[in-house]
């Protein structure tokens, strides 16, 4: 197993990822119907599809750059609340790798972490409150005792795809404190969070694209 | 040079509505929308905020409004891409009101802090009692009034159309970058919501009374306004 991830690694993520949030764009859409709005996974795959057109159109050099093209464009073509969620954690994420070529477990970590805290300033949530954030902030933890153990990159990322997993089923019973979804007190309790499921999805093809987890 | 304003809104069309609305209390002043996505859906882009603000500011600042949750999360986004620029501030304000009102502000070539504050407090209550003011004397009450005593008028309004938007918004604006407190049929007369919800058409009184170190200046410019019919005559 190769101690550090490179730009490879981070556009084949990008790439699984909008495959990904592809195929699931029904689920989410079902799941956003139920507790919001309906448009999540029609936003999602709309972003990514952008993403993917932009890659082809300027090849990122480093992996924050390749975050920064991701960030920039959710932000541009998601249009709910998602696009500057993910907007951030991306820039955020991109700022905490700098221009670094190679990432080690402890730069990745570093990174997962950033992103975290960006979509805790935007969105003002915390844990518990049927959010994207139920799904960060586990595979956060995850992250930062996988790089702690000495973890290599891609066991980090799997161990925290498997943790924003079981956050986001822990969303199940919860009542949504934020967004939409708040609106629909108890009635919320019983599904689970559309933006926690996207998070899981795309922290899954980062392992995925490091080769582990699959 | 004024402050500009960006308008960010879910919608291109509300957006721009916006912008019609407050241009025509702010003739001079930079309003650019930045409503709905890339392809003219609802929704918010980083793009369309982040090129607003370039256009909207041209040098003297610019003051960002925005209409519901993810506009705000937008607005802040393009604020952190751009690397917290020093002139721009993201007013916690509703959407209309405080457009028109910093909009206002701006045109009176107010300075950035001022038109935020503008925007911010556009809802604000206005300081006054429920009394009316005092039964006026015509014209203004003796020159050598002391600061405490009120320079009062009573205007009847004469042009077609009374006290609509545009007229509101230059008195409002002329007054506001005058030291002092000035009512007009119990409102301040320095808010240019404040003046509009007043509805007055023609032929209704005004009852204008103010006080401070501008105050025999401000009744005399809302007299000379009156009279001249806002230039609509």
């Amino acid at each position: 197993m190769k101690p550090t991830l490179d730009t490879a690694w981070a556009v084949q993520w990008l790439r699984l990822a909008a495959k990904v949030i592809a195929e699931n764009r029904m689920a989410l859409i079902e799941l956003d119907r139920v507790i919001g709005d309906g448009d999540h996974g029609e936003n999602m795959d709309r972003g990514f599809s952008a993403v993917l057109t932009k890659l082809d159109a300027e090849p990122p050099a480093t992996p924050g750059a390749a975050f920064k093209l991701v960030a920039m464009t959710l932000m541009s073509k998601v249009g709910g609340a998602a696009g500057p969620l993910y907007g951030t954690a991306f820039l955020r994420a991109a700022s905490a790798v700098g221009d670094a070529a190679e990432l080690d477990s402890n730069t990745l970590a570093a990174a997962l972490a950033a992103a975290r805290d960006g979509v805790v300033a935007r969105g003002k949530a915390s844990v518990g409150e049927k959010t994207m954030i139920d799904a960060w902030t586990p595979a956060v933890d995850a992250a930062s005792a996988a790089a702690a153990s000495g973890a290599t990159p891609a066991a980090l990322l799997a161990a925290a795809a498997t943790a924003a997993e079981a956050g986001s089923v822990s969303t199940d019973p919860l009542i949504a404190r934020k967004g939409r979804a708040s609106y629909l007190g108890e009635r919320a309790i019983g599904h689970r969070d559309p933006g926690s499921v996207s998070s899981a999805l795309i922290l899954r093809a980062a392992a995925q694209a490091a080769g582990e987890g699959a | 040079m004024s402050v500009g304003l960006v308008i960010v809104s879910h919608s291109t069309q509300l957006a721009a509505g916006v912008v019609e609305l407050a241009e025509q209390m702010a003739p001079d002043v930079v309003l650019i929308p930045a409503g709905g996505m890339d392809d003219g859906g609802i929704g918010t882009s980083l793009e369309k905020v982040m090129s607003a603000l370039g256009e909207a500011d041209t040098g003297a600042g610019a003051v960002v409004l925005t209409d519901l949750g993810s506009a705000v999360m937008t607005a802040e986004a393009a604020l952190e891409f751009m690397g917290s620029p020093e002139l721009v501030r993201l007013a916690d304000a509703p959407l209309v009101e405080g457009a028109v009102a910093a909009a206002v502000a701006a045109q009176s070539g107010a300075s950035l802090e001022v038109v935020l504050k503008a925007a911010e407090t556009a809802l604000a209550a206005p300081a006054i009692s429920a009394v009316p003011a005092p039964a006026a004397a015509e014209g203004p009450a003796s020159s050598a009034a002391v600061a405490d005593t009120a320079v009062t008028a009573v205007l009847r309004l004469i042009n077609p159309m009374g006290l609509h938007a545009r007229p509101a918004g230059a008195l409002a604006g002329a007054l506001g970058a005058m030291d002092v407190d000035i009512e007009i049929n119990g409102v301040d007369g320095q808010s240019v919501m404040m003046l509009m919800t007043l509805g007055a058409a023609q032929g209704t009184e005004l009852n204008v009374s103010a006080t401070g170190p501008d105050a025999q200046r401000a009744v005399e410019l809302v007299r000379t306004q009156v009279e001249a019919g806002f230039g609509e005559i």
